[in-house]
């Protein structure tokens, strides 16, 4: 058993780490996000194995389901393969490269800070709903709180973008 | 697992099969003609003809499609469809995987049949594919939020995202008592009853509307008639798939009336009371006992299958039925009904069901 999960283990990692490297490597804008979808569903396979299946199912219904599904949209609208690469100047190069390497430096320190091997703390009940429910709603009552006042405000944004105007015809 | 997986398969293949039959002589009944009648005794080997002529077909592939995107595309669709059914409770003792997310899992994933979807209608690199899939993604999309909403309002009341104990709830051999239209001070105790008194959809009298909705919403879920804007034939030759061909487009065929049995038996589970018997007992006559097997035994698994496949198959064709009376809703109405409409009455009913958790349960 302990064998199974090892071998799913590693077949998940090399198809996230390949889907990953597609993400970047890709030459069509539209192969690139399929491919982010395919290494967000790993990574829920990946929660899977952790235990973690309510936040495996959110980030599947959030990430895969909803905001890839809004990317392929807009560039599904934006290019129909009359798209050609432009190339980039270099102050957006050296941009790009100053935050990467800074995301790089901080992966490293956080990673620098984990024990190996984990120490053993196994609940099953870690991942549940309920659990999840009672941390939500009681420990982190006034973060959450906080945090549905932001999407209020960003739902009254979209419908004020969304309103008709004075003298617009709807339809 | 695997046996569920292979019964399951079966089971959406039966139900095309039959689907498809059924509809077309039900189409003709509604139409005043006959249907098929040449092939086979009452035109009951037409679907086979039919489908050794798709399977035989040649499976084409547009010069300028992109080519890999374009043959994944409709397994793709067809398995974000089929993995729906892991968690569908086919019995008090019988589900595919057993998680405590159950409903949750299956609306996620049921969801990213949009992205299939969307790689079929721009892969195929033509306009009526492209407005079809966009259509689609739009409608499936906006008729999610609703859909959610009321399967919210159900797993609030019986606190639970698991299938299959909601399933059990709602019958004779739910753990909890169950009262009259649900209301406690009332005193009548229906949970020896069971039958329909014990539904969902009769425990909380308000789950009426929210069983309208869900339904409404699940038509365009799976962009079923009077929600057919994607595949309108009258204005876009066939929607995404208008380039598909032989298999490929039997697949997406496949997927089309594997989503419509699935919500369905979703409906069924949630409001309908699952695999539970419809009659209840009454006094001496013990219509649920008679009419059920416990959990367990042989006979409660066999009894459990038939009611939910019985009720699976009245709301599919009630979906029939729709699609073959009322005519297609324009691009505007749809959205007006979905984000107008169906969306703050679901609202509406997720703070009355939360009331009714409080204070009547």
């Amino acid at each position: 058993m302990q064998n199974q999960i090892l071998y799913v283990w590693y077949l998940l990692t090399a198809v996230t780490i390949l889907a990953a490297l597609l993400v970047v490597l890709a030459k069509n804008p539209i192969h690139s996000v399929l491919s982010l979808v395919v290494t967000f569903f790993c990574l829920s396979a990946h929660y899977v194995l952790l235990n973690a299946q309510f936040l495996a199912v959110v980030n599947i219904i959030v990430y895969a389901g909803a905001i890839m599904v809004l990317f392929l949209f807009v560039i599904m609208f934006l290019n129909l393969r009359e798209y050609t690469e432009e190339t980039k100047s270099n102050f957006a190069k050296l941009g790009a490269a100053v935050v990467g390497g800074v995301t790089l430096v901080a992966i490293i320190a956080a990673l620098k800070k984990v024990q190996y091997p984990m120490p053993m703390r196994y609940d099953v009940r870690t991942g549940f709903v309920e659990t999840l429910g009672e941390v939500l709603f009681r420990d982190y009552l006034l973060p959450f709180e906080l945090v549905t006042v932001l999407f209020f405000v960003a739902m009254v944004g979209a419908v004020m973008l969304g309103k008709r105007e004075k003298g617009e015809r709807h339809f | 697992m695997l046996p569920s997986l292979l019964i399951c398969l079966a089971l959406t293949l039966a139900s095309v099969v039959v689907g498809v039959y059924a509809e077309r002589k039900l189409s003709g009944f509604i139409q005043d003609r006959m249907g098929p009648t040449e092939v086979g005794p009452y035109g009951l080997l037409q679907l086979g003809a039919d489908l050794i002529k798709l399977l035989q077909k040649e499976d084409i592939i547009p010069y300028l499609a992109d080519r890999k995107l374009f043959l994944i595309a409709p397994g793709l669709i067809f398995t974000a469809v089929f993995l729906g059914y892991a968690v569908i409770p086919l019995g008090p003792d019988w589900i595919g995987s057993a998680t405590s997310l159950g409903v949750f899992w299956l609306m996620a994933i049921v969801s990213l049949d949009v992205i299939g979807i969307l790689m079929a209608g721009w892969a195929s690199n033509n306009k009526y594919s492209l407005l079809g899939a966009m259509r689609s993604v739009a409608q499936i999309v906006s008729y999610e939020v609703p859909l959610g909403l009321v399967v919210l309002c159900v797993a609030m009341l019986n606190q639970s995202l698991d299938l299959q104990e909601i399933s059990f709830g709602q019958g004779i051999y739910t753990p909890h008592p169950v009262y009259f239209f649900g209301i406690k001070s009332w005193g009548l105790d229906v949970t020896a009853a069971g039958g329909f008194l014990s539904w969902n959809i009769f425990r909380m009298p308000l789950f009426f509307v929210a069983f309208i909705i869900y339904f409404i919403a699940s038509l365009a879920e799976c962009n079923r008639a009077p929600f057919d804007l994607p595949e309108a034939e009258s204005e876009l030759v066939g929607g995404f798939h208008t380039e598909y061909s032989g298999f490929r487009w039997a697949l997406v065929f496949l997927s089309e009336y594997a989503m419509m049995l699935l919500v369905s038996m979703l409906g069924v589970v949630l409001f309908l009371g699952s695999w539970n018997t419809p009659l209840p007992n009454i006094g001496p006559v013990r219509l649920a006992d008679w009419t059920s097997g416990a959990p367990g035994t042989i006979l409660g698994g066999i009894t459990g299958l038939a009611w939910l496949l019985i009720k699976s198959a009245v709301l599919v064709f009630v979906q029939m039925w729709v699609r073959w009376t009322y005519p297609r809703l324009r691009v505007d109405q749809l959205m007006y009904l979905g984000w107008k409409v169906l969306t703050p009455a679901a609202l509406l009913l997720v703070f009355l069901t939360g009331i009714w958790r409080l204070w009547m349960v």
